[in-house]
């Protein structure tokens, strides 16, 4: 009997797993602009008020006598905002109005490949956006504070590794969100679960400083972004104290492994009923 | 042409080996959403579609035909029976099923971040299409389609029937054994409605195997070699139109509405008895008088039918409508 060529299948599911990249890609590409403005824009203003026109106020900001350095304490939680966003603002949305009235996925759920592939697509495309997110705040954080902040970049494998890990688990989280979520929905979840997220993920404080809250310290290891900052806080500012790598690492793949597989889940009762 | 048949187990391979010949092949398959209320939306269908063929399910709505095609186009799960594509068990090889489908769903769902253009090319490179195969299909199905001129042109900004074009075209695109189309003039102007015809018609040349559904009796008597009648999930009669015509339906039905309905059963009986009248139903607010033909007998029925405040005479020709009023004892519209 003929057998199929094994070969021959496992290229054709990369050929539609790059021909869904690359739609992605135009897609994107039309709106670079919007893009850059999405997900340059916070960190951008953020740095600008509290790395600049703060330490130019009279008397110094109260902020800046926060440990070694306001700046360097922002650069990776600002990079840990970037790359959530992006989750969200690349998956979340588009997957949400996809699967509303306009079941635009359809088509590209009727690609000849398991459809677990047309998720995953999206969650590397996400992160692919996250990544590049991420990588602007560096520029920024050396361009617009007073003090420049210059990350440190001996440790760059933890870097990539945790850049990595961060934003597929972005990707996860957005999938989780655009999946199980409806298009009327999406801004309240954005207030109710992504702003509180971030401002409770030791972005703009390190983690080790909340001790004296200490229900609070616990409270926040459920938190997938605490893991993200810290994680970027050991990889690019050593100096600030930060989580070992040895627990973020592990604790990104627990998160990231959980939100994937929630995620996919609800993507699949979404095209398969 | 035979698809290209592929098989990774012995238990998957189709009955009558690579000669199998039969298209899309539905086993007893049922479906039951389990919801606040069970619903059962097919209900035991079998039927098999041959190579070349266009066939037509034909029923009212919520007669389970959107259901039927999404089991076997893979984004609905049987609650039992099996659906083969081209010898391919859709529920364990779904993606590779998915190679021998084309699909045009019941409403628009052309990406609407992309232009027409790109609907298409995209949608061949998602087949494994290189570069320059898909940009070469694209403009191939634009000139086909008539597209060519409006290839830049988004989604949002085309009418109802150009979108529906395109979507057949994005459908055919990966040159699918058979192709799927639910309810395809649904919402279409009597002319696009014509333009959707002749591109079907146009797919028999490609050897394209097309499924279509459709409550418009003209639409299956027009387009399908055979018609599958099905109602409340359930397949009630298959054949070429012709044959239905004349194995349930050979009658033309006058339809007399009536306003008083009292004595109606006593017309109806003495009506029965007349030469030419094979039968009479009582409907709701009207009288069904089967017959041959309807020459001669309108004059008497009037007459008959006058005590009872004859509103209304409507004459059925003999047509897929009649059949299914003889198999249901509804009309399709109701
Ligand atoms: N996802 C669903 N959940 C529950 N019931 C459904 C669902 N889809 C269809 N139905 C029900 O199944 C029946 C058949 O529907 P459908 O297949 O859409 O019919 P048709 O396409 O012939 O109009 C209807 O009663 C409909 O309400
Ligand atoms: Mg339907």
């Amino acid at each position: 009997m003929n057998n199929p060529q094994p070969s021959s299948d496992s290229t054709l599911l990369l050929k539609t797993f790059f021909g869904l990249l690359l739609r992605d890609l135009r897609v994107l590409s039309r709106e670079l602009g919007p893009f850059l403005l999405r997900v340059g824009m916070q960190p951008l203003l953020f740095l600008f008020v509290f790395t600049f026109v703060m330490p130019h106020m009279a008397g110094g900001s109260p902020l800046a006598s926060v440990g070694p350095g306001f700046g360097s304490v922002l650069l990776p939680g600002l990079m840990a905002v970037a790359i959530m966003f992006s989750g969200i603002a690349g998956v979340a949305l588009p997957l949400s109005t996809e699967f509303g009235v306009t079941r635009e996925i359809d088509d590209r759920v009727m690609c000849p490949a398991p459809v677990m592939v047309v998720a995953l697509e999206k969650v590397v495309f996400s992160a692919l956006q996250s990544i590049i997110a991420a990588l602007l705040v560096i520029p920024m954080a050396i361009y617009i504070p007073a003090t420049p902040v210059y990350p440190d970049l001996h440790r760059w494998w933890l870097l990539v590794l945790v850049l990595v890990l961060s934003s597929l688990l972005a990707g996860a989280l957005g999938l989780a969100i655009g999946s199980s979520v409806s298009p009327k929905n999406i801004g309240l979840v954005f207030s109710i679960i992504v702003v509180p997220i971030t401002f409770l993920g030791c972005v703009y404080y390190p983690w080790a400083y909340l001790d004296k809250i200490r229900w609070l310290q616990i409270a926040v290891l459920f938190n997938p972004i605490v893991y993200i900052s810290e994680g970027l806080r050991s990889a690019v500012t050593p100096q600030v104290h930060a989580m070992p790598a040895w627990v973020v690492l592990p604790a990104l793949l627990v998160f990231l492994y959980v939100l994937g597989r929630f995620g996919l889940r609800g993507f699949l009762r979404r095209v398969i009923s | 042409m035979l698809p290209r048949l592929g098989y990774s187990e012995e238990a998957d391979l189709p009955r009558s080996g690579v000669s199998c010949i039969v298209i899309v092949e539905i086993h007893a398959l049922t479906k039951i959403y389990e919801g606040k209320q069970r619903v059962t939306a097919v209900d035991g269908i079998d039927l098999s579609v041959n190579p070349g063929e266009i066939f037509g399910l034909l029923g009212p709505n919520g007669a389970g035909k959107t259901t039927t095609i999404s089991i076997a186009t893979t984004r609905t799960l049987p609650t039992s029976g099996s659906v083969r594509i081209a010898g391919v068990d859709v529920v364990a090889h779904p993606a590779e099923a998915r190679r021998y489908i084309g699909v045009v769903p019941q409403y628009n769902t052309l990406d609407r971040s992309l232009t027409i253009y790109e609907n298409l090319y995209f949608h061949c490179r998602y087949f494994g299409f290189t570069h320059a195969q898909a940009r070469q299909r694209s403009d191939e199905l634009l000139a086909q389609f008539l597209l060519s001129e409006r290839r830049k042109a988004y989604p949002s900004q085309l009418s109802g029937g150009l979108a529906q074009r395109v979507q057949i075209a994005r459908a055919i695109a990966h040159r699918p054994t058979v192709l799927f189309l639910d309810e395809p003039s649904a919402g279409l102007d009597p002319q696009s409605r014509m333009a959707m015809w002749n591109a079907v018609q146009g797919l028999r040349k490609e050897g394209i195997t097309v499924v279509l559904t459709t409550h418009y009796m003209e639409e299956a008597d027009a387009l399908s070699d055979r018609v599958a009648i099905v109602d409340h999930g359930r397949m009630l009669a298959i054949g070429s139109p012709q044959k239905l015509k004349e194995t349930f339906g050979a009658q033309t039905i006058i339809h007399l509405t009536l306003r008083h309905l009292d004595a109606a059963e006593s017309v109806a009986a003495e009506l029965r008895l007349r030469p030419g009248v094979q039968n009479v139903e009582l409907a709701q607010d009207s009288l069904r008088v089967f017959t041959n033909g309807a020459e001669g007998l309108l004059t008497d029925l009037i007459q008959a039918a006058s005590p009872l405040g004859l509103r209304d005479i409507a004459i059925s020709e003999p047509s897929l409508e009649t059949v299914f009023i003889q198999l249901t004892g509804r009309d399709l519209r109701e």
